[in-house]
């Protein structure tokens, strides 16, 4: 059985900060993981890989050379070959001319009977690259899946809801993207590691798949940044003073006198 | 100095030792009992066996990949330590001299998590002078008989063997009549003593090991005859770097506190860490830490490099057995009173330093290793 | 691009989940009329399902002039294949120039998959939504980088302009039972083999409390609470107040409480009246999902806490101090009011 998951790299947005005067990401000494949804997606490919024999995981990622790390990262916890999709041509993609190198590029690595992907990147929270994929490979795709269950070519998940789930059945080959629910994503290993650093990542460029030019980067995109600007912080508020008690006295007098209650 | 790999390592280990040891810390700590999910854990991601070559189910790490696993071990829990001591004390006596049956089985046992191992050179009434130990070993056929009692034995309690130094030769003078055994707990005449009550690392369990008329097998003769006190001083080299690194790991813990709690502490309607006696407190304290740490992974290096090591390990050892020592005090300042309770990691960081400057040979012995390097002996 | 001119009025998808319109709809619809006025374009829904014609009088009431229907047994249950089929077909054949979607679990399920079919842009979870006064083109603007970054995007070269749209942030659409509209039967060709995914079941969760959308007040708490215990006494104080507990990353992650009570950037969204953040430090991504709130009441014992930056209250101290004594003193308001 093949698997495919795609990965990205993504700065840590817990350690993003603003550049007050230019209004621009200070990018600089934030750390670069492996986004988060897409390590609960590598996980379940590995527990198959423990659960059947000739599993074999490929994890696949567009970005730039330094995603190499994050690759390693993946090979450590434990997946078999590792990809690197990274040419100039690709930079500043949208969701839809992003799928069609990622689709591409897939369509090199081989046929894969499940396509493993996060639901979404923290740097972008679109949850859009996934099931363009899907449709950019005609398969089926189930987003936000919690629980998954393989037997024979029948796949069953559950896929979140804001209030439940439902429980979905497809035949593979499909897409499927993660969620955080679905599994506590394992650590990678001391030799895990080591091995990760004996092994050949391939990098890939635009003439190494089967993809038109004009249908990917920056120039392809159907959408494009208009501006960007930090969000307005509002106005400073009131400390209250004094012990706790006469601080929530004082509280409830404020929101009273305020109309708030 | 480091590879990307290391880079790697030292990321793997900081997430594994904040995310799931970190929260056990105190109550290892409180308790002295070490959780077995988390022993578990540790063994999963293959920290116990970092240095155990690969044809023994080891990852065949270098001394720079153990010293980070050990660092970011001892910087949220310095008791966590004992839980990979197959890199140092338990392994390496194994490593440098075991044959190949001896490995396949002791090494091998602690690689795959299935055994724990002890080092024993030290005896009530030998502690840095090594060469006054009383425990013997009589050759008796094909076999030796053990008796003795060794001391302060670093997971004694749950070990499965432990390599005991002894004299088969008690006429030999000073040091060259010691040998060394690896004994297995289940033997008969083997035997423990109470779990000490310590100061600090209060997870790592210490007691005494009694052994009285054990029959060893010729087999479990390490090395050979006679060769027992170049085994222990190789093994002690070796691990002078491991403890050292544990010290620089308690010292980044203790700073770690520090300039969290300064930054939260309000004193004269500012943080505490707007004061400049805490800017110098922690200038100075990071410094050094730099300092230790820069001694740690050069003796490292040149130990992964074959080049000698002897005197650099010691200076690392002896470096930062004083530096966790002063930055857990200094540290511990900075918190004032929120510092001599146990609501704050400092109190245990502060009793668990104390051990680095003694175990595995005490600052002065360092002192004597370094200067016999410089001035010749 | 083909003309783009053939590009005409606003569509809203109008999900509906087993009969019952998903409350994000009338959102859509509300900020849908807007876009239509300044566009000049008829407000249209878009309402996919098996025997749902009933529902396409209240979008009707709600706003939309044309109520298109696709009705189909195969179209009982949502299944990104049968949707997606049904409603990229029609976007090529009626050519709307905008397209909106709740950004619920089955908006980003089905509008991406749209957007690669008929091969457009689409922005995801929009927080505002303009038109360009000179061009007519949509604005969409968006958080990204965990809310760090606001982004304008625009679609100039391909149609429809499609969004998902935040639920809980635009206004909803005044109800008005004189509206009056026509409804569309949609033709399709839709074959049981299109459909690929099968919908065994649809579980829902046994939870009775208000949803962190519909509260007006909500009591948050984050790691500072030390433990899962005191989420109990959270739930205390919002019971008092008639409203829910919400929470941080942080207490979510500590495993304290359940995913569905997460607030911020990878939660919900919420606008209360009152929002109590309780030991909650102000992480960017959180303060993303409710400093919109009308008012903020932040009890932190750290007083340098980010959250004190956008609190219109802020009390330093122990929450576990703190709360109990809200919880009295709001108690003690109750009775009061009672017998006022």
């Amino acid at each position: 059985m093949n698997i495919l998951v795609c990965a990205k790299q993504v700065p840590n947005t817990n350690e993003v900060k603003i550049d007050p005067v230019k209004g621009t990401l200070i990018r600089e000494g934030v750390e670069s993981i492996l986004n988060p949804d897409d390590a609960n997606a590598l996980e379940e490919a590995l527990r198959l890989k423990d659960q059947y024999e000739d599993v074999k995981v490929t994890v696949l990622s567009m970005g730039p050379p330094q995603a190499d790390d994050m690759l390693r990262e993946c090979l450590a916890m434990g997946a078999d070959e590792a990809v690197l999709v990274s040419d100039k041509a690709f930079g500043g993609a949208d969701t839809w001319a992003t799928s069609n190198t990622i689709s591409a590029a897939i369509k090199k690595a081989g046929s894969f009977d499940i396509i493993f992907a996060g639901r979404q990147a923290i740097d972008g929270d679109t949850a859009q690259v996934g099931p363009q994929i899907a449709e950019k490979l005609g398969l089926p795709q189930i987003t936000y899946v919690q629980s998954f269950e393989l037997d024979g070519d029948t796949v069953t998940v559950q896929r979140q809801l804001e209030n439940g789930y439902e429980v979905i059945r497809v035949k593979t080959p499909v897409l499927l993207t993660a969620v955080k629910e679905l599994n506590q994503p394992r650590y990678m290993n001391v030799k895990g590691i080591y091995d990760a650093y004996k092994k050949e990542i391939p990098v890939w460029g635009i003439d190494d798949i089967p993809v038109e030019k004009e249908v990917v980067g920056l120039k392809a995109s159907p959408t494009k940044v208009f501006r960007s600007f930090t969000p307005a912080p509002k106005g400073k508020g009131v400390m209250l003073e004094g012990p706790a008690r006469e601080k929530v006295a004082n509280l409830i007098n404020n929101l009273q006198k305020q109309h708030i209650i | 100095m480091f590879e990307k790999k290391h880079e790697l390592l030292r990321k793997l280990v900081r997430e594994f030792a904040v995310n799931e040891i970190a929260p056990y810390a105190k109550e290892i700590d409180q308790t002295g009992h070490y959780p077995e999910e988390l022993a578990k854990k540790i063994i999963e991601c293959k920290f116990h066996c970092v240095t155990i070559p690969e044809a023994y189910g080891g990852c065949g790490g270098d001394t720079r990949s153990n010293a980070i696993v050990t660092e970011e071990i001892a910087r949220v829990c310095a008791s966590s330590v004992s839980q990979i001591m197959p890199n140092s004390l338990s392994g390496t006596p194994l490593m440098l001299f075991g044959n190949e049956q001896q490995k396949q089985k002791y090494l091998r046992g602690m690689a795959e998590g299935t055994m724990i191992g002890s080092f024993g050179i030290t005896e009530p009434g030998a502690g840095s002078d090594t060469a006054s130990i009383v425990t013997t070993a009589e050759k008796d056929g094909d076999d030796y008989i053990l008796n003795g009692r060794k001391c302060f034995i670093t997971n004694g309690p749950v070990c499965d063997f432990i390599t005991v130094f002894a004299k088969t030769d008690t006429k030999a003078k000073g040091v060259s009549g010691i040998s060394a055994f690896i004994v297995e707990a289940a033997w008969e005449g083997f035997s423990r003593g109470k779990v000490e009550d310590k100061l600090g690392i209060r997870g790592s369990k210490t007691c005494d090991i009694v052994l009285e008329n054990v029959r060893v097998p010729k087999e479990n003769l390490l090395g050979r005859e006679g060769q027992g006190f170049k085994i222990c001083m190789a093994t002690l080299d070796s691990g002078r770097i491991t403890v050292a690194s544990q010290g620089l790991g308690i010292a980044q813990g203790a700073l770690d506190e520090a300039v969290k709690f300064t930054k939260e502490r309000i004193q004269f309607g500012k943080p505490i860490s707007r004061l400049q006696n805490t800017q110098f407190e922690i200038a100075d304290m990071a410094t050094k830490i730099q300092c230790g740490r820069l001694l740690v992974y050069d003796a490292a290096l040149k130990k992964d490099s074959g080049k000698p090591y002897s005197q650099e390990a010691a200076m690392a050892k002896y470096y930062c057995g004083d530096l966790c020592n002063d930055v857990t005090y200094r540290a511990l300042q900075l918190h004032g009173g929120y510092g001599f309770i146990k609501d704050y990691d400092i109190e245990r960081m502060y009793r668990d330093a104390r051990i680095v400057s003694i175990y595995e040979g005490t600052s002065e012995i360092q002192k004597v290793v370094i200067s016999g390097h410089i001035l010749g002996k | 691009m083909e003309n783009r001119n053939e590009y005409r009025n606003v569509w809203v998808y109008a999900e509906q989940r087993q009969g019952a319109i998903t409350p994000v709809v009338y959102e859509l619809l509300g900020e849908g009329k807007k876009i239509a006025e300044k566009t000049g374009s008829e407000l249209c829904a878009f309402l996919i399902g098996s025997n749902v014609a009933s529902l396409a009088g209240e979008l009707i009431e709600y706003g939309a002039e044309k109520v298109y229907l696709a009705e189909s047994p195969l179209l009982e249950y949502y299944t990104t294949d049968g949707y997606a089929k049904v409603l990229s077909d029609a976007i090529k054949e009626y050519k709307p120039e905008i397209v909106l979607y709740g950004a619920t679990h089955i908006g980003r399920d089905l509008a991406p998959r749209i957007a690669a079919r008929v091969n457009t842009g689409l922005t995801a979870d929009c927080t505002k939504l303009e038109v360009d006064p000179e061009d007519k083109k949509l604005m969409q603007t968006r958080p990204a980088f965990g809310g760090n970054l606001m982004a304008t995007i625009v679609c100039p070269d391909h149609r429809p302009q499609m969004s998902t749209v935040r639920p809980g942030v635009m206004e909803k659409a005044a109800r008005n039972s004189d509206n009056k509209g026509s409804v569309i039967q949609v033709d399709m060709q839709l074959e049981p083999a299109d459909i690929r995914t099968e919908v065994i079941e649809i579980v829902k969760h046994k939870k009775d409390m208000v949803s962190l959308v519909d509260a007006n007040f909500i009591v948050s708490g984050g790691k500072g609470l030390g433990c899962a215990d005191g989420f109990a006494m959270l739930r205390q104080l919002a019971e008092v107040l008639g409203g829910t507990v919400g929470a941080s990353r942080a207490a979510v992650d500590a495993g304290w409480i359940d995913h569905a009570n997460q607030v911020g950037q990878t939660g919900t969204t919420v606008k209360p009246t009152i929002y109590f953040a309780c030991g909650i430090s102000g992480a960017i991504q959180h303060l993303a999902g409710m400093s919109e709130s009308d008012i903020i009441i932040a009890i932190n014992k750290n007083p340098m806490a980010p959250i004190f930056d956008i609190a219109d209250y802020g009390i330093v101290g122990d929450v576990n101090e703190v709360v109990p004594m809200l919880i009295e003193a709001f108690t003690q308001y109750n009775g009061e009011k009672e017998f006022a």
